[in-house]
């Protein structure tokens, strides 16, 4: 048991640092839920990946390094310590791109990563629809067979990015009368300007359109944009979904960064006596959150599955991050409210706040994930939800 | 970097469990808290046995150590067992007596068990804040901290009861053989310090795991309305937020055993702490009156957990390491 890097992961961590250092854009760049933070954004992941820092992990082929899972978290931490700004490809990258490592063709792949590395298409989820949240698998909209592809027909809701990205990727009933639900789906890519998709902007608590409505209207697909086999979506589109609760969607980087400039924040304000124990537990939270991200990624090097055990890590950082926002705004008093700054004396706290309380929401409620603990962890017998 | 037990350290965890397993630990507890440690000393023999103590003293006094992942690989093992007697001031007790003299002299019956060793520190000169000695009826060697240095105390006062009633508590008598004064025995008040909290951490760990092993049992075979209680969301999710809190402070144990950063042990030792109470609080909540009963072994771990969260540290001191504050 050690927690030692070797001397090329220190070197790794030295060039990253470096590069960082002599790129992250200062002052900040505006608000990622803007139209003109969005286009900042996107301009970021093409300088990121001009030097190939924007895919660490991947094959070189499609603009990687390599890298492999500890130096990616490496990176992590050395990009978030820099402050550089969060990632508008994040949901494809995350999301999409694990799913066509292992579902998708050589020519998907050859195809969709490059543009999705340099951000020249970002990519937008869309996986709920308005009667089905939690209970995924009962979602209506439909893909019909037609010539050399899919049309598809109905709505998707809660399409993080959506308002501004280029392209989406969810799950379509193309069976119609299954005996289960989540048989007869297909996970397809579609293009959202493509005619028949209106999109229509959603406003977040403060009024950013981070997410939207999707409206589509016999959307044609080609076959080329289906991933795995039709009919199979629901166990392709799981993979992703373990992704997405497991080691990769909040790095630990991200939590220590938050908790420095939160420790900072407090030192500042005198050492607060009153926020003291919470700041505490800020530092605390975001060592306990990389240590347990180290123990996981050292288990699944020795190639023990990432399981449901990304379910308590998911209700672990999204309870986190919301408790560490609060701290920062509650030890800010009146400047804390201030939401139209981004330096750290003012709203730059206020917008991760809104963007935290998203967390035990997003990517399997945290309701959903605690049942799974009790079930598959602790072996208790089902229930009524 | 390898963040994982290896697999002579599981199977150490694995023969300590089934030692303890088989010793019926439980009746050992409820007899020390009746102030007979027959039992409990047997138990603590074949603890020294398995090599338990000789992992906080060097080699060159006859252990095994220092060897801080292993023993809080073992101290995890006695708090899942509810393992009475002053572990923790056992094993903390090597790095008050570093000096050659003291060494020699203690560290070699440490090792081996046959010193049971308690510490108290009766005023605010160190940085150990127990002022009373765990034990101190069942302890062969009483080491007391205070203005005048590191004193053999000669006895112990009255023996008191706490709210776990197999933990004992005693004030050191005044006098006996000075053994060190001067600012070497501050640095080794807080070296020591460090190691009780690191044990604590682990023995808390072990004391919140087997509570919500127990609960979990107990609610997959209590039955309520027809079905078991266990299908109840409402218990679920208490339940998974006791796994949630008692997993990450596992990760932080082992990394503070790694670097024995004094912040680090704090912050291993307050997380652990307080999942295990969380865990208490829980594991009550589910049992129902059951649970309320001091005749049901629940209870052996449920008020440990209690006195466990101040033991060596309150929750605000252990805060307050971590900041530096």
């Amino acid at each position: 048991m050690d927690l030692d890097f070797t001397a090329d992961q220190d070197a790794f961590r030295a060039e990253a640092r470096a590069w960082l250092h002599a790129h992250v854009p200062s002052p900040p760049l505006p608000s990622l839920e803007t139209e003109e933070g969005f286009a900042a954004h996107r301009a970021w992941e093409a300088e990121l990946a001009a030097d190939r820092w924007s895919v660490v992990s991947w094959p070189a082929a499609y603009g990687g390094r390599d890298a492999g899972l500890l130096r990616w978290l490496v990176f992590e931490e050395e990009y978030y310590a820099a402050g550089a700004p969060g990632r508008v490809g994040q949901n494809g990258i995350n999301l999409l791109a694990p799913t066509l490592f292992d579902h998708g063709t050589e020519e998907q792949r050859a195809r969709i990563l490059p543009p999705m590395a340099s951000g020249e298409v970002v990519w937008a989820q869309a996986w709920s629809e308005p009667e089905a949240g939690s209970d995924l698998a009962s979602l209506r909209s439909r893909a019909v067979r037609t010539e050399g592809g899919w049309l598809l027909s109905g709505q998707k809701t809660w399409s993080s990015r959506a308002a501004f990205a280029d392209r989406a990727f969810g799950l379509f009933r193309s069976e119609p009368d299954t005996p289960k639900p989540h048989q007869g789906l297909t996970y397809l890519m579609f293009d959202l300007r493509a005619p028949g998709v209106t999109v229509r902007p959603i406003g977040r608590l403060d009024g950013k359109p981070a997410f939207a409505e999707l409206f589509l209207d016999d959307v044609f697909v080609p076959d080329e944009d289906v991933i795995g086999e039709p009919g199979q979506g629901w166990r392709v589109a799981m993979s992703t979904a373990g992704n997405e609760r497991g080691l990769t969607l909040r790095s630990p980087g991200r939590f220590l960064a938050s908790a420095d400039r939160l420790a900072a924040l407090w030192r500042a304000h005198g050492r607060d006596p009153f926020t003291r124990d919470r700041v505490a537990d800020a530092v605390i939270g975001a060592r306990a959150y990389q240590l347990f991200t180290y123990a996981g990624a050292s288990r699944f090097l020795d190639g023990e599955p990432i399981g449901p055990e990304s379910s308590l890590n998911k209700v672990f950082w999204s309870e986190y991050d919301i408790a560490l926002h609060e701290t920062a705004l509650d030890l800010l008093g009146g400047e804390g409210e201030l939401a139209d700054t981004t330096d750290d004396e003012g709203g730059g706290w206020a917008e991760g706040y809104v963007f935290s309380l998203a967390g035990p929401i997003y990517a399997g409620t945290n309701e959903i994930q605690r049942d799974i603990i009790a079930e598959r962890l602790l072996g208790l017998p089902k229930g009524r939800r | 970097m390898r963040f994982l037990l290896d697999d002579e350290q599981r199977a150490f965890a694995h023969s300590l469990d089934a030692l303890l397993t088989a010793a019926d630990t439980p009746s050992a507890v409820r007899s020390w808290g009746a102030g007979d440690h027959t039992a409990g000393r047997a138990l603590w023999s074949r603890i020294a046995d398995a090599g338990v103590f000789a992992l906080a003293v060097p080699e060159a006094y006859e252990g095994v150590g220092p060897l801080p992942v292993e023993l809080a690989v073992a101290f995890v093992e006695l708090g899942r067992h509810a393992v009475p007697g002053p572990l923790v001031e056992t094993v903390a007790a090597p790095a008050l007596l570093t000096e050659p003299g003291l060494a020699k002299r203690f560290l070699p019956g440490l090792a081996s068990g046959e010193t049971i060793a308690t510490v108290a520190a009766t005023n605010g000169s160190y940085p150990l804040e127990d002022s009373y000695a765990l034990d101190g009826d069942a302890a062969t060697t009483l080491l007391a901290l205070d203005g005048g240095g590191l004193r053999l105390a000669p006895g112990h006062g009255p023996v008191r009861t706490s709210i776990d009633p197999a933990r004992r508590l005693t004030r050191p008598a005044p006098g006996g053989e000075l053994l060190a004064t001067g600012p070497q025995v501050t640095a080794a008040a807080a070296h020591s310090l460090t190691w009780a909290r690191l044990a604590t951490a682990a023995q808390a760990l072990g004391v919140g795991l087997t509570l919500l092993d127990r609960t979990v049992a107990y609610v997959k075979q209590r039955s309520q309305f027809g079905v078991p209680i266990g299908s109840f969301q409402a218990v679920k999710h208490r339940l998974a937020d006791a796994k949630v809190a008692l997993e990450f402070a596992r990760p932080l144990l082992f990394g503070a055993a790694l670097t024995m950063d004094p912040a680090d042990v704090a912050a291993a030792k307050v997380t652990a702490c307080e999942a295990a109470y969380t865990t208490a609080r829980t594991a009550l909540q589910l049992h129902g009156a059951i649970g309320y009963t001091a005749e049901y072994d629940l209870s052996l771990w449920l008020t440990k957990a209690r006195a466990l969260r101040t033991a060596w540290g309150t929750p605000g001191e252990c805060r307050g390491m971590v900041l530096n504050s």
